[in-house]
């Protein structure tokens, strides 16, 4: 019984490698790892973005028109749709000139619910020690 | 004993971290510890079977057969290994293939993680 707390720490910006691209698909896969574990069993993670990773964030990416591939915005949403929460550093931010209204902070259009979080990297920082693993990309 | 769970994503060439993840997981093993080992990314270069040795390039096929029949738990990202032209019949003898949640759930009882990224 119980469950494993994950922190999955993006510090990569998206597409110059595959990095981030990695740290959401494992992330969203936590929502089938228990058929790998005994019932009562879970894996519960916590997407955080910080550095130069707070770039997955941003709204409006043309990856399937130029790439011919998925979004990091897409798979953040996705993320937001299954409930994981999604946490992004405000230093680094307002580092990078990024406001909320240029990052994906929910994903209603594709029916979720949560909502993602700004917050500081005091907090983040307090997140990572409450998880059992952290797990960096 | 401990359960250590490595997570690799760096490639087989272009740097000596995968190398290095392969040596941990044998110190592990040495020490008496479980080992699951989990290759994803560019890692899953070690999903095709045959690779030759030349003295250019890491060379490690060997070693992770060894750590196989140590009974390390040796996985592969079965999506990112398809990607890349690796099927199920170029996997190394002993290598299973499965998704991301794999991992994921070796975290549960693993006393340690080690996530040893990609480039």
């Amino acid at each position: 019984m119980g469950a494993t707390k994950l922190c999955f720490v993006v510090q990569r910006p998206p597409y110059k490698s595959e990095n981030a691209r990695l740290a959401l698909t494992h992330s969203i896969s936590s929502q089938t790892a228990e058929i790998h574990l005994e019932d009562g069993q879970s894996v519960v993670p916590t997407l955080i973005f910080v550095g130069d990773g707070v770039l997955n964030a941003v709204k409006n990416q043309n990856a399937m028109k130029l790439y011919g591939v998925t979004s990091t915005e897409s798979h953040i949403k996705n993320g937001l749709l299954i409930d994981m929460p999604v946490w992004y550093c405000k230093e680094d931010m307002k580092r990078l000139g990024l406001t909320e209204d240029q990052v994906v902070m929910d994903a209603e259009d594709i029916g979720g619910e949560l909502k993602a979080k700004l917050v500081s990297f005091e907090e983040i920082v307090k997140e990572m020690e409450a998880c059992n693993h952290l797990l960096f990309f | 004993m401990a359960v250590l769970t490595i997570g690799a994503f760096p490639s087989l060439v272009g740097s000596m971290t995968l190398d290095f993840s392969f040596k941990l997981a044998e110190a592990a093993i040495a020490k008496g510890h479980k080992v699951n080992f989990w290759l994803s990314g560019n890692a899953v270069m070690m999903a095709k079977k045959g690779q030759k040795a030349f003295k250019d390039y890491s060379h490690i096929e060997k070693r992770m057969m060894e750590l196989l029949g140590k009974g390390v738990e040796i996985t592969v990202c079965e999506a990112c290994a398809e990607a890349r032209g690796y099927h199920k019949e170029d996997t190394p003898a002993g290598m299973k293939r499965a998704s991301m949640d794999w991992y994921l759930a070796k975290t549960f009882n693993s006393e340690r993680v080690l996530h040893i990224g990609g480039e």
